[in-house]
């Protein structure tokens, strides 16, 4: 090799070279113009979801008052302060106040302000018992982003586990995952998903849970797939040649070939789960009421059509943006990861 | 081929068994027993009133004293012959209530389907043929936006902004008939049934034009790049003639295909659009029967629209084998 880079005259192997494939496919990735300005979407609902109680809340991130300082009561519980009325402060001499910009909690309802429509007190809004909407649009981006996450999550660990069985042992193994994968796709998903729901305590795990177990169908098709192309492979053989016993194989040499693909079919799952946690949500089997999420707006919103536009156009608006935000960074993805369209 | 079809069909059991097992285990979920769902069902009684000698009664009556095993296979035996017992609610048989509701809901479904084809097939030629162009981007970019808008937003803001009495008033947003449409001359009662169709058919069919359209593109310009098309083009066709005559019946073969899957997908969606417009089809019964916990109805409407999808996956399959002989199973 030395002499290879001395007769050629490279003092360093070329750029290409030294490349590993995630790298190839963010360099592609970062080509496509829709599916970048999506991730900085993403990343923004991240941090609003994160960061809920910092943009709408109506205690204070800072407060002074009556002599005493509390750092973020936003965040945590001050027993002094158990009793306060932040809605109805008003400070003295020498109390200073830090507020989110979002002056609201997203459950604070205010029978004055009763489907009041957006302005300067209320940016969009307030719904039937005058809670502030883009408070609850901003702590329901924390529960729909959670949904979406962990319930992909669990479908994730279940159907690699399944499709990676599946591809692994062939056999009578695979037989039977593809039976059971068959089955439950052969169930229309928000009907199956309806008729277990209502069978479950309305907690917000199960929402979850549900999801979860009626995707993995989906990953299990893929990662089996998957499997089926690398168990034949020179390096999986070169493995097993060595003595590396199945679990070894399949965990540190198999699985990270096939989680390319796992990773598209994720970022589609979420904008899927977030669809469908807004729709169970819409039909009252999402979330329990109190708690906001993008679908449960949107169901309070039902009996108000007509009369508070702001209640209907606004949630919906967000579960479009962050299933376009999540669909796109999917397909971005997808084609940073396709050798054939690689520049 | 017909190893493939006869194996195919074989796998049929399995799957159906399977659906069965799933359906069966979902009333297992329910908490309490089913006896006291019966018990309140028919008297409205709480599970305390009921003294041990009715429970054991009513055990007797609906074989809930056998062990769980037995009880499924008994229940399979009725469910192969479509017996899915009578509602809570009204007292029906379950069997009765879906014969009225499926036919309302495919009569929206195949109009959607055939919507969706009739516009994503030129769509996904015309992409296909112009690959590339900026027009491709943006009817891909488009459609893609389409289907990522939720079913049940737009219906409501085509509710708020074309059926409501704010803004338009052009569509009714309620059922698919007018009152007193039983007495209409058949013109005027179909004029009045397509215009109840209209947003609903929307609301199911605008998804599903990216997918398809999607599709179309891909098998179009995977058949153009094929010798035949070449030839075509080196006899000195025109291009019109060698797309719609030669390329575009072989490029189909793909989304016909698909179609078997398109109807139960479409069946799903039909939960949320049927409930919001008023329809009186199977999405709204399942929904219905859930709010009521009415489980005889769901279990029945789990177990149809599964084998629904079950024939539809075989449809697709058989079609895919026909088409294309080098499929083979293995």
């Amino acid at each position: 090799m030395p002499l290879l880079i001395r007769e050629y005259g490279l003092s360093k192997p070329p750029r290409e070279m030294k490349q590993s494939y995630w790298r190839l496919v963010a360099r592609q990735f970062r080509k496509k113009k829709m599916a970048m300005v999506s991730l900085v979407v993403l990343v923004l609902l991240g941090l609003i979801a994160a960061g809920a109680p910092f943009i709408a809340e109506e205690k204070p991130i800072y407060m002074v008052a009556d002599g005493k300082t509390y750092w973020f009561p936003n965040v945590f519980d001050y027993d002094d302060l158990l009793y306060f009325r932040f809605d109805l402060w008003e400070p003295g001499e020498g109390d200073r106040a830090i507020m989110p910009i979002v002056p609201y909690p997203p459950q604070r309802t205010n029978l004055r302000a009763r489907l009041s429509a957006p302005d300067a007190d209320h940016w969009l809004g307030t719904d039937d018992t005058g809670r502030d909407v883009l408070s609850r649009i901003i702590w329901g981006t924390r529960v729909s982003m959670s949904i979406g996450f962990i319930s992909v999550g669990i479908s994730i660990v279940v159907g690699v586990t399944i499709g990676a069985a599946a591809g692994y042992y062939r056999g009578w193994v695979d037989s039977a995952a593809q039976r059971i994968i068959e089955v439950i796709l052969c169930f229309p998903a928000l009907i199956l998903i309806l008729s277990v729901r209502v069978f479950l305590p309305p907690h917000i795990f199960y929402v979850m849970l549900v999801l979860g177990l009626t995707r993995w169908p989906v990953i299990a098709r893929l990662v089996r797939g998957e499997f089926l192309k690398l168990r034949d492979s020179d390096f999986a053989m070169a493995a097993r040649a060595s003595g590396y016993g199945d679990g070894r194989i399949i965990f540190k040499h198999l699985l990270p070939n096939a989680m390319a693909p796992v990773l598209v079919s994720a970022t589609f799952g979420v904008a899927g789960a977030i669809l469908i946690e807004s729709a169970l949500s819409f039909l009252g089997f999402g979330v329990a009421p109190p708690t906001a999420s993008w679908g449960e707006l949107l169901s309070q919103a039902k009996r108000y059509i007509e009369q508070a536009w702001w209640l209907v156009v606004y949630p919906g608006a967000m579960i479009f943006i962050a299933v376009t935000a999540f669909n796109l960074v999917g397909e971005g993805l997808r084609d940073a990861m396709d050798p054939r369209l690689r520049q | 081929m017909y190893a493939y079809l006869i194996r195919r069909f074989l796998l049929i059991i399995p799957t159906f068994l399977g659906i069965s097992i799933i359906t069966f285990s979902v009333v297992q979920l329910l908490p309490g027993s089913p006896v006291f769902l019966r018990l309140q069902a028919a008297g409205g009684m709480s599970s305390e009133e009921i003294s041990p000698e009715i429970i054991e009664e009513t055990k007797k009556r609906f074989g809930l004293d056998k062990p769980l095993p037995t009880r499924y296979a008994i229940w399979l035996g009725k469910m192969v012959q479509l017996d899915f017992g009578t509602s809570y609610k009204d007292g029906r048989p379950v069997l009765d209530r879906i014969g009225e509701a499926l036919p309302i809901t495919l009569q929206l479904n195949i109009i959607s389907i055939f919507i969706i084809y009739l516009l994503s097939v030129p769509i996904g030629v015309f992409s296909a043929t112009h690959q590339d162009t900026r027009a491709d981007n943006a009817s891909t970019f488009g459609l893609f936006l389409l289907y990522s808008l939720p079913d049940f937003w737009v219906a409501m803001l085509l509710i708020l902004f074309l059926g409501g009495g704010t803004y338009l008033d052009l569509f009714p947003i309620f059922g698919l008939s007018s009152i007193g449409a039983e007495d209409m001359s058949w013109p005027r009662w179909l004029m009045d049934r397509a215009w109840h169709l209209v947003l609903p058919v929307f609301c199911l069919s605008y998804a599903s034009l990216s997918v398809i359209s999607r599709y179309a593109r891909a098998g179009m310009i995977e058949v153009v790049r094929q010798d035949y098309i070449r030839t075509a083009r080196a006899y000195g066709f025109k291009e019109r003639v060698v797309i719609y005559r030669y390329a575009l019946r072989n490029s189909l073969i793909p989304i016909l295909t698909m179609l078997g899957t398109i109807l139960p997908a479409l069946i799903g969606g039909s939960v949320i659009i049927e409930s919001i417009f008023s329809i009186p089809g199977m999405g709204r019964l399942v929904f219905e029967s859930i709010l009521a916990r009415d489980y005889p109805v769901i279990m029945g409407s789990l177990t149809i629209t599964a084998l629904m999808t079950l024939v539809g996956l075989i449809i697709s399959d058989v079609l895919y084998a026909v088409t294309d002989p080098r499929i083979r199973f293995e």
